[in-house]
């Protein structure tokens, strides 16, 4: 079902026919949420994402132990850093991690990744230095790492604007894949991942990025963490379907997979990966997890929702629930965890101190990335500023005035 | 040398791009069989195919938006936004991400992307097909945005646009659609240069500065004040962001007296960007404050009456009469 059966547009005498879809059938595996491994720590069966379970290997169990775990290490201190005045804001993701660490591990080198503005885990799954995610919110850049560098683009403040980025660089990937098909290049398929929240999802660029993604069968996974909560409106404002069912309404498969089971993540993510670079089109993947913190640090939860509520999620919790499941089928010992302890506390202090080094840069560099190529307006402002400035070289050595 | 309009320069200008440069590629709505609602495509779908002129969902945001993801990529679009009114589902695409892009990656990223709009009135046309909206685009840095008056600047300007790194908004004149001129193929001349402002004819006595679609009716103006014994200077601006205030100081120096003309409404606009701009620059040379002839506070009128408030050749010789009186 889904985009393989939509009639396929074709113009006659083009070169190129990246609208069709290629062949073989495509299924939605499921309707229902898909969770392999419940809060009890104990690994369920699904028909069609246990063959995907199995492929891991206890190492990579473990390390999305640790990569869960660091990443939450690294949020309580980025909180910290923000209550000391070292940051503007925080966005904290705790209670997202499975979320984050399995679709992030599900991608591989040659996928691009469009985050949003929470997508911590994802940023540590591409090596990016989480340090360099802070420069944003102190306040000292706009981006901070080099998107290219990694593959994980820069934050997008702007809801749902970078699904449509996602779109169109998913339709370059499709466009490039070409070219080197005809030049009997070997190079892995590529795809891209959308990362966007329930809140988001109302946004007009979600809707129409879902459909530029069906018109051209664009290899791109949207990725929604449905996390309950658009600051303090809840889901419930912002769709009256569960997300993953409007997947159908677009013409390709929807599924929803319990964003707190990380196995079951990776499983769905890599089965929509999968899908997506070989040609077979878009997926939405609706990641039902719940942020346990506030939105922002600048917002308070206790004044929109019940505490019960995040007591019921915090025994969902997706750390708990692999250290169960490590700990119980032996896969893991104590001086496993300890190290995973050691590892996190040497995180956050790597963070720390980086991030209380991390000067602001000289105003002159605001001049030098407006424009691309030369701009009159840009050098005669710049001009102005130094002789401006140049003003005030004496006052200091007159006394410090 | 040869005769085309400037809907057939834009075209084959934009076939030259598309030939020279296999990254760049069409999209909108309309543009690929049908080759646009003023046929500005016309037959690039049959040369270059549906992949390089992308027939576009019906949705000004996801083009805008997915041009961008596709320059991150390494393409070059070129957007076609069906009518000025209609590009501000995309506004919010082109200003808080496409003008920025650049800026926030510390320069590790360019999206090289072209929005092409047909813009202004004077086609009789309905509600929010013919707007101005040049002035919305010009106050966000990080944008280019030129606009062609004649088919010899329209066939280069359109692939300067397309060779540029920055995002460029490219203001389709589309009542001068139409408008016969002579283009070099072979050779710019003195368009190499897509945001320097051309001198269209020399005077001494004061200077009009217009761009776009009143290019025309700024010349005619000067022609009828030359019976009436005035020298005028006539200035094609060519580049609204950024605007060669060089070229238009100079002439201001030597004229003394300034007329900006914009169909856009005068309050907030590119006239009284200039008209700062100048005072400042040539305060002691100005013999008349600066005039701005343009539109009214008012939503673009009905088409009926839009001649009362499109400025023509009687508003600007009025204009300049009230220059010369001081």
């Amino acid at each position: 079902m889904g985009a393989t059966q939509l009639p396929t547009p074709g113009i006659n005498g083009t070169g190129l026919d990246l609208q069709s879809p290629a062949g073989g059938a495509s299924s939605d595996p499921a309707a229902e949420m898909i969770q392999l491994l419940g809060p009890d720590g104990k690994l369920g069966t699904d028909p069609v994402f246990s063959d995907y379970a199995k492929r891991l290997e206890p190492e990579q169990l473990r390390g999305f132990y640790a990569d869960m775990a660091k990443v939450r290490r690294f949020d309580q201190e980025a909180t910290a850093l923000q209550r000391q005045g070292e940051l503007a804001l925080w966005v904290p993701l705790t209670g997202q991690e499975a979320a984050q660490i399995g679709s992030g591990r599900a991608t591989q080198r040659q996928d691009y990744i469009f985050p949003t503005y929470r997508e911590h885990g994802v940023a540590l799954t591409r090596d990016v230095d989480l340090a360099e995610l802070l420069k944003l919110f102190r306040g000292i850049s706009n981006g901070g790492w080099d998107p290219t560098e990694n593959n994980f683009h820069l934050y997008t403040l702007v809801l749902a604007a970078q699904t449509l980025h996602s779109v169109g660089y998913a339709m370059g990937i499709q466009r490039d894949q070409k070219f080197a098909e005809a030049n009997g290049s070997n190079d892995p398929k590529a795809a891209v991942v959308a990362y966007f929240g329930d809140g988001a999802s109302s946004e007009g660029d979600v809707h129409e990025s879902m459909v530029f993604a069906a018109s051209y069968n664009a290899p791109v996974v949207f990725f929604c963490q449905n996390n309950h909560w658009a600051i303090s409106v809840p889901t419930e404002v912002q769709t009256k379907v569960p997300l993953f069912n409007r997947a159908k309404g677009y013409g390709f498969p929807g599924i929803r997979v319990d964003g707190n089971d990380v196995i079951a993540v990776h499983a769905v993510t890599e089965w929509a990966l999968e899908h997506a670079r070989e040609g077979r089109g878009p997926v939405l993947i609706e990641a039902y997890t719940y942020r346990v913190g506030a939105h922002t640090t600048a917002d308070d939860p206790t004044k929109y929702r019940e505490s019960a509520e995040e007591q019921a999620w915090r025994g969902k919790d997706p750390l708990d629930r692999l250290e169960k499941y490590l700990r119980n089928e032996g896969l893991a010992d104590e001086a496993f965890f300890e190290q995973v302890r050691v590892d996190g506390d040497k995180l956050a202090a790597h963070v720390r101190s980086t991030t209380q080094n991390l000067k602001g840069p000289d105003f002159r560099e605001s001049f030098a990335g407006v424009y691309a190529e030369p701009h009159p307006l840009v050098a005669e402002e710049l001009a102005w500023f130094e002789e401006y400035s140049a003003g005030f070289e004496g006052d200091h050595e007159d006394g410090g005035k | 040398m040869t005769t085309m309009t400037i809907a057939k320069a834009i075209n084959e200008g934009l076939r030259a791009s598309l030939t020279n440069n296999p990254k760049s590629l069409l999209m909108g709505e309309d543009i690929g069989p049908l080759g646009g609602v003023y046929r500005v495509t016309d037959g690039l779908i049959r040369d270059f195919g549906a992949d390089r002129v992308v027939d576009t969902p019906l949705a000004e945001s996801g083009i805008v938006g997915t041009a961008i993801g596709l320059a991150l990529r390494g393409y070059r679009p070129i957007c076609e936004i069906q009518f000025d009114g209609f590009v501000f589902p995309g506004f919010n695409q082109i200003t808080t991400q496409l003008a920025k892009m650049h800026s926030r990656s510390g320069g590790k990223l360019t999206v090289p992307v072209v929005i092409r709009i047909p813009y202004g009135g004077g086609i009789g046309s309905i509600e929010h097909h013919s707007e101005s909206p040049e002035a919305l685009f010009a106050h966000t840095a990080g944008l280019r945005i030129i606009t062609p008056s004649n088919s010899h600047d329209a066939y280069w300007m359109i692939q300067q646009a397309v060779d540029c790194t920055d995002p460029v908004i490219f203001f389709e004149p589309k009542r001068r659609y139409w408008l016969k001129g002579e283009v070099d193929t072979e050779n710019p001349g003195p368009a190499s240069d897509p945001f320097q402002a051309h001198v269209l004819c020399e005077g001494s006595d004061a200077t009009i500065v217009a761009y776009g679609p009143l290019v025309p009716v700024a010349l005619a103006a000067a022609a009828a004040a030359e019976e009436d014994g005035h020298s005028i200077e006539v200035i094609d601006l060519r580049s609204i962001s950024p605007i060669d205030f060089d070229t238009v100081t100079d002439s201001v120096k030597k004229t003394g007296r300034l007329i900006v003309a914009h169909e856009a409404p005068t309050f907030g606009g590119i006239g009284g960007e200039i008209a700062a701009r100048i005072s400042e620059r040539a305060f002691l040379h100005l013999e008349a404050p600066v005039i701005r002839v343009g539109g009214f506070h008012m939503p673009y009128p009905v088409a009926k009456v839009e001649e009362d408030y499109l400025p023509d050749i009687d508003k600007i010789l009025e204009a300049l009469d009230r220059s010369l009186a001081y």
